[in-house]
């Protein structure tokens, strides 16, 4: 009986599959991809249209992306609690060459993700790009050195700041232009392909950039960090 | 070109196998980044170069090391 049950679930998925065939097919655009394609470059003069698409057109849709990598990164730090004197996750200190490199490789890193969100609106790549890079940078450091302390202060001030100020750019466009983050009249939209154009469209992306990368560094300490106390000698487990 | 591209599918299908068959986790980790390398190959392949650089730097960088910080925290955890 169970596994007649399991072969027409089986089935009716592989069923389902079968139909989502034809939607991988190369069709024409509707007229929403139309109007994006046709009038994108003149509403925003951005020269990557997939960020002009995410950052303006479905800003809404990224300002609720960014809450939820907020939202999840907030509940990993609830319930993953920091406490002090942790056992520390790597063992033992490392080497001498891995520490110098790291910290050689720190600030490369940390600059190139800052270039990939800098210059979302120009080339591919963007805020959550850019972001992770970032937040890779800062995961070298602390895999590198086990007693680095990250700035937590400072981290929680920059990431509470860019999503206020997100909001912030969003609220100018419905004062300005009468829609939520429209890009219409806020800031001056400047010359196609040059790194200050596009409007609110660079700022909105920098903003995105230092909320995720900030997040997800976050995350890597919160989950680095946290754990049984070092020394529990009557222990509860 | 379409040969690697074949092979880079291949490579995607067989690490997404190995990652379910594997018993040890952390080598299922690594299998699972694999996966996220090779479908980012696809996606710069098919012109969607945005999507290639968040799945080769979220999928196949951060969240293969979350998983192996996970795995380690809970191995400490148990044992």
């Amino acid at each position: 009986m169970k596994h007649i049950f399991s072969l027409v679930l089986l089935l009716v998925m592989g069923g389902m599959l079968w139909t989502l065939i034809p939607l991988g097919q190369p069709t024409e655009p509707g007229e929403v991809a139309n109007h994006y394609i046709q009038h994108g470059i003149e509403e925003n003069r951005g020269a990557n249209l997939v960020t002009s698409v995410i950052v303006n057109y479905r800003g809404f849709d990224t300002l609720g992306e960014v809450t939820v990598l907020f939202l999840s990164v907030a509940g990993a730090g609830f319930v993953l609690r920091r406490r002090d004197g942790l056992t520390p996750m790597v063992a033992r200190p490392s080497s001498e060459i891995l520490q110098t490199g790291a910290r050689m490789l720190f600030a490369p890193l940390i600059v190139f993700g800052a270039y990939i969100f800098v210059h979302g609106h120009l080339s591919p790549g963007g805020g959550f790009q850019g972001g992770a890079v970032v937040a890779s940078a800062v995961m070298l450091l602390l895999l590198a050195d086990r007693d680095h302390q990250l700035p937590h202060g400072f981290m929680s001030w920059l990431e509470s700041v860019a999503g206020f100020a997100f909001v912030l750019v969003g609220l100018a466009g419905l004062m300005v232009a009468g829609s939520f983050l429209s890009n219409q009249g806020v800031l001056p939209l400047g010359t196609w392909n040059r790194l200050f154009s596009g409007g609110v469209i660079p700022v909105i992306y920098i903003l995105v950039g230092l909320k995720v990368g900030t997040e997800l560094s976050a995350l890597l300490d919160t989950m680095m960090n946290s754990g049984r106390p070092a020394e529990n000698p009557g222990g509860e487990h | 070109m379409i040969y690697l591209d074949l092979l880079i599918c291949l490579v995607t299908v067989l690490a997404g196998v190995a990652a379910m068959r594997s018993s040890n986790l952390v080598s299922a980790a690594v299998m699972v980044g694999v996966v996220s390398l090779m479908v980012s190959y696809l996606f710069l392949r098919m012109g969607a170069p945005d999507v290639a650089m968040t799945e080769a730097a979220i999928g196949a960088g951060l969240s293969t090391l979350i998983f192996l910080i996970a795995i380690r925290r809970t191995e400490e955890e148990e044992g």
